[in-house]
């Protein structure tokens, strides 16, 4: 028998009853359609997580002062404190080649005034190469001037809300501003965009790195960002910094480097795993529409007697009989999964709606997914009906109407 | 040829035991028109369905053109069924859901001929039995008559050996058994086996060759 014969035979026998069948094409497209959906909404999570740390700034290494247990290798000697990081640290990490851009961080908060309002803000010194590291964008102004990184200077970025609360409509580039016992002029003013995790970009004052760690009358740094020049070079940049960094800190480890891509690696893994299971709950519901399908063949097989004998009558042996029948489920399920994921596609547009910001799109593994389990359950929970319609007795089966 | 000896088949019923053929001998030559009578629950359709291999003899041997039937399996005996033998029902057996055509094709789809063939066949078979009109039709629009005819042609469309035929015309009325049983009867003239079940005595009488049951047993012959 012919493959196309047994599938043209199978569906019409399959859409021959469109009443009993319509019930258990619901309960599989339901099925189908909440794996597909389900999976498209933490697939959207993932993303979601994952553009928030990109917007950090990409091929990104954070090197910390001290050393991280989790990050492995010896543990620290007993006593050995680690040191501080410096601006002259950030400074020789130049020397690599696969480097691009170094910020030093000093962070701390300071009251800030103008006129007469004074607000608590967080004071963020650094390097000009902080706006291309963390890929800023400004609104009116400039960004920290090319200075010796060792000196400090007079001038500041305020984050566009700290702009809005200290000057509101006023102009506030050319302007001064108290931030502790020191005077600073406005040179620029961050645009709206900045809300990248771990650090409010919008309420904020941007200084040279110098000048924080006078404000803060300190000489060490809170953490070094570094842009490695491209992806492949992040493993080399890494290893340099631990070496230059190494060499001057008297031959002792005491620093821990992050990459972004470790980083991101670990959330990529927990959203995938958490959209698996979730998928996966979701497909228990395809085992109860496989019930129903077992349910719908053996009501079929009994329904249709006669017609099995009269198959075996003109030929048909016991094995064809099985496979017309484990056909038949294979293609009821195949178009319930159709239309679950008719059902999916018709859910996320309507969510996409809802909610524009939330990045969904179904991953193409969810449809195959979908699709093929719910044929294997079609076809599992169609073994049985079909072992019995191949076993009927011919003579039985004919002898009734 | 057929050749039944000693052919026993008992079934369970309840606690006891129905003997529906005892011990029973036949010899049926290629092309002969035997005819099937006695009363209801003597056996009839059992001999049919064994001599068909729809039914297996509990006892006894069974040669059809000298070959041994009794130890096939399934699969070969389904294969025997669908090349030399055709089956015509009292209820015709027709597959509701398809049409007429569809219906015909069904035993030459399951043997996976070629479409272009069985659409072939399929058309010089509604035109000899005069259903050209009728191919799309489903059975429930069709009459008595022509779903018997459609039942015939598809019993008929492998070009079987023998045509097996229990109580063709029991649920037609009389013109439309009169069709049918002309068109049985032509194919018996081109040589096919023709063997056939029926109540009606006039029938009955038609057949070159009388077997007459009782009781499981073969009363008379000739
Ligand atoms: N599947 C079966 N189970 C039990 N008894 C059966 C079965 N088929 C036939 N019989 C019995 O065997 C006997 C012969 O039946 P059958 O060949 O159908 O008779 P006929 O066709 O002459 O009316 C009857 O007594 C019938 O009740
Ligand atoms: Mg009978």
């Amino acid at each position: 028998m012919k493959i196309t014969d047994i599938t043209k035979f199978a569906f019409r026998a399959a859409t021959g009853y469109p009443t009993r069948t319509l019930l258990m094409l619901l309960a599989m497209a339901i099925g189908v359609g909440s794996v597909v959906l389900l999976s498209t909404l933490g697939d959207g999570a993932r993303r979601y997580v994952i553009g928030q740390f990109s917007s950090l700034g990409t091929n990104l290494l954070i090197v910390l002062p001290g050393r991280s247990e989790t990050v492995g290798g010896p543990p620290p000697l007993l006593g050995i404190t680690p040191r501080d990081l410096t601006i002259a640290d950030a400074m020789a990490l130049h020397r690599s080649s696969a480097i691009r851009y170094v910020a030093p961080i000093a962070v701390g908060a300071a009251p800030v005034s103008r006129g007469g309002r004074t607000r608590e803000v967080t004071i963020l010194g650094s390097t000009p190469q902080l706006y291309q590291v963390r890929q800023l964008t400004m609104d009116k102004g400039r960004f920290l001037p090319e200075i010796d990184p060792s000196r400090g200077a007079p001038v500041c970025v305020l984050g566009h809300e700290t702009k809005r609360e200290l000057f509101g409509n006023d102009q506030a580039v050319g302007e001064l501003i108290r931030i502790g016992d020191w005077r600073f002029r406005v040179i620029g003013v961050l645009s709206a965009k900045g809300e990248s995790i771990g650090l409010d970009i919008a309420d904020i004052v941007i200084v040279p790195v110098a000048s924080a760690q006078s404000i803060f009358n300190t000489t060490s740094l809170f953490r070094i960002m570094v842009e490695a020049v491209n992806r492949d070079a992040i493993p080399r940049a890494k290893k340099h910094i631990a070496r230059i960094i190494r060499e001057r800190h008297d031959g002792d480890d005491d620093i821990t480097i992050i990459s972004q891509d470790a980083v991101l690696a670990t959330f990529d893994k927990i959203f995938t795993a958490l959209t698996l299971t979730v998928a996966s709950i979701a497909s228990i519901s395809l085992a109860v529409a496989g019930i129903l399908i077992m349910n719908v063949m053996l009501i079929a097989v009994s329904q249709r007697r006669s017609e099995v004998g009269l198959l075996k009558a003109v030929g048909a042996p016991a094995g064809q009989i099985l496979l017309l029948f484990l056909a038949e489920s294979a293609v009821l399920s195949a178009i319930g999964a159709v239309f679950g994921l008719i059902l999916a596609a018709i859910a996320t547009f309507i969510l996409s709606r809802v909610f524009p910001d939330f990045p969904l799109a179904t991953p193409l593994w969810s449809l195959w997914a979908g699709v093929g389990v719910a044929v294997v359950t079609g076809v599992l929970f169609g073994v049985m009906p079909a072992r019995r319609a191949a076993r009927l007795d011919p003579v039985q089966s004919l002898s009734r109407r | 040829m057929i050749s039944l000896s000693k052919i026993r088949r008992e079934f369970q019923v309840g606690d006891e035991q129905v003997l529906a053929l005892r011990d029973v001998d036949l010899t049926i030559k290629t092309g002969e028109y035997v005819s099937i009578m006695g009363p209801s629950g003597s056996g009839k359709s059992t001999l049919l369905n064994i001599i068909g291999l729809l039914d297996r003899p509990d006892k006894g041997s069974y040669l059809l053109e000298e070959e041994d039937m009794t130890d096939l399996d399934d699969r070969q005996q389904a294969e025997l069924r669908r090349h030399k033998i055709g089956f015509v029902f009292q209820f015709f057996h027709l597959v509701p859901r398809m049409t007429a055509a569809d219906n015909i094709e069904l035993p030459m789809m399951l043997s996976g001929l070629e479409p272009k063939e069985r659409k072939d066949r399929v058309h010089a078979a509604l035109a000899s039995f005069g259903l050209s009109n009728r191919a799309n039709h489903r059975p429930d629009q069709l009459s008595g008559g022509q779903r018997q005819r459609v039942a015939i042609a598809r019993a008929t469309i492998m070009e079987p050996h023998i045509l097996l035929a229990d109580e063709p015309t029991g649920n037609l009325d009389r013109v439309s058994g009169q069709e049918v049983i002309d068109i049985i009867e032509a194919l018996n003239q081109k040589n096919i086996t023709l063997i056939m079940v029926t109540h009606d005595p006039e029938l009955g009488r038609r057949a070159g060759r009388r077997i007459n049951m009782l009781d499981g047993r073969i009363d008379s012959d000739g």
